[in-house]
């Protein structure tokens, strides 16, 4: 491996406590920060150091799971164990609570914005992903409650320019999900994991879609298109790749750079993974390599990793130890 | 356990308790570092001494919930895995028992260490929904964030008179 993963910076996030998730601002001057101790934090750079912007801790009762920018970058919405979803907005560097979405019965896993910002998925371990819809006087109504999976969902994901949606869950599959006569239903089940799939990431074109699971494999999944496979349909999806043999225990996150194309990966063997394409293989049955890796990336489970949305390379990654990490991705390839 | 709900398992089998560790030169010498070994996960399970399966105030090394043999730990790859018998194939307190254990090592070792806690195979009808449900850090993390639980969970690792 030529390619190298360097450390930049470390910062004591949610000390005590666990950071579960770190986003990115779509503009990249700031990351969003959520963990066990109840907070949503904000980091920005200062000179050479990353600094605590602001601390949102009034929001939420129970843990805070994840955490999403809207495309625009005026708003922030927080996931919580609390069974709510908080909207926050931002007017230069401060922020306040916009409204509260409730409704699931328990646990909110995940919180995700279309790429158009007038929409919104949440999903629970109540096995339910609801869509809401935004109007322009920042107003949620829910306009789809959708149970297509048989236990807890951990994830949801929207496609990078259409408005399709796709759900991870501990039955061990990916769904998903369209608009169809003004009701989301779900259109494709991904069956391939042999245990809880906890996270997913569209490719920057959409054609695919990378999982992860506690099986310890990361799984491609490619929509099938008419003429190009003779037996399959529209809208049916494949797994065109499995990576297996490189992940010691669950692999908890998985981040497609949109710049890049790299892949990487968070896993609860401590390690960080980036994993490039194979140029050189048939597009219908890709092939990755492992581009670098950092055993000891944080010194417990790492959690999330998130590319920058503009610098390419820069690489955020989290911990169960309260930690992020920034780090500088350099491919020769 | 409420006092007058009928028990699931009324006569479990009761087995001999290991003795007390014997120390060896090095463990009594302050100046060596000695490694997390079997014993010592064992030991933490059963400090103390009636931390105990909901049902029967005997401790879970007596009712053979957990055994040395079945505890297995690398210091140096900083792993545990412990597998626990329930003493009945269809314990209803599996997932309650399993989650005290993974509790108390949670709590008792450094944060370095991956803990892995599993029904012994063959020993329970929902063996393996209960060992995904103890495998998932989220909903761990989650239901210890449950007041009620966590309270029958601390209940499960209290000291109970002799």
């Amino acid at each position: 491996m030529k390619d190298t993963l360097a450390i930049l910076h470390r910062l004591s996030a949610h000390p005590e406590s666990r950071c579960w998730y770190v986003a990115w601002h779509p503009l990249g001057a700031l990351l969003a920060s959520c963990g066990g101790d109840r907070a949503v934090r904000i980091w920005g750079k200062e000179g050479d150091d990353w600094v605590c912007k602001c601390a949102l801790s009034d929001g939420h009762q129970r843990t805070v799971r994840k955490v999403a920018w809207s495309p625009c970058g005026h708003y922030l919405a927080s996931a919580s164990f609390d069974a709510t979803t908080c909207i926050w907005k931002m007017t230069n560097d401060d922020f306040e609570c916009l409204t509260v979405l409730e409704g699931h019965e328990n646990e909110v896993k995940c919180v995700a914005w279309a790429s158009s910002g007038h929409l919104l998925a949440t999903c629970s371990r109540d096995k339910s992903v609801w869509i809401w819809e935004v109007d322009e006087e920042d107003e949620y109504e829910c306009v789809s409650v959708v149970n297509s999976h048989t236990q807890d969902v951990k994830h949801v994901v929207w496609h990078p320019t259409q408005e399709l949606l796709a759900s991870a869950s501990y039955d061990n599959k990916v769904c998903i999900y369209k608009e169809e006569d003004d009701d989301w239903e779900c259109r494709a089940t991904l069956e391939g994991h042999t245990s809880t799939v906890w996270s997913l990431s569209f490719d920057p074109e959409g054609q695919r879609l990378a999982s992860c699971s506690d099986d310890r494999t990361v799984k491609i999944w490619k929509e099938c298109t008419s003429g190009e496979d003779e037996d399959s349909t529209d809208g049916a999806w494949k797994c065109v790749c499995t990576l297996s043999g490189f992940h010691g225990r669950t692999v908890y996150d998985v981040s497609w750079c949109h710049l890049t194309g790299a892949l990487a990966t968070a896993c609860g063997d401590d390690g960080v993974r980036v994993f490039k394409e194979d140029a050189a293989a048939d597009p219908r049955h890709p092939a990755f390599y492992l581009s670098a890796h950092v055993p000891k990336a944080h010194n417990q489970d790492v959690n999330c990793v998130a590319w920058h949305p503009k610098e390419a390379g820069l690489l955020a990654t989290c911990s169960d130890n309260g930690e992020i990490a920034i780090w500088n991705y350099q491919s020769d390839a | 356990m409420s006092g007058g709900a009928r028990l699931e398992n009324a006569n479990p089998l009761i087995f001999q308790r290991t003795g007390e560790r014997l120390l060896t030169a090095s463990e009594e010498d302050e100046d060596v570092a000695d490694p997390i070994d079997d014993r010592e996960i064992f030991d933490i399970l059963l400090t103390p001494n009636y931390s105990y399966d909901p049902e029967h105030p005997l401790s879970l090394e007596e009712l053979n919930v957990v055994e040395q043999v079945r505890v297995k730990v690398n210091d140096e790859e900083s792993t545990v895995s412990v597998e626990f018998t329930p003493t009945i194939p269809h314990c209803s307190m599996a997932t309650l028992i399993g989650l005290s254990v993974k509790v108390k090592l949670l709590r008792s070792l450094p944060a370095r260490f991956k803990i892995d806690v599993h029904i012994t195979p063959g020993t329970h009808v929902s063996e393996d929904a209960v060992n995904k449900q103890l495998a998932d850090k989220e909903r761990v993390a989650a239901a210890l964030e449950n007041s009620q639980l966590l309270e029958v969970v601390n209940q499960c690792l209290s000291t109970r008179p002799a």
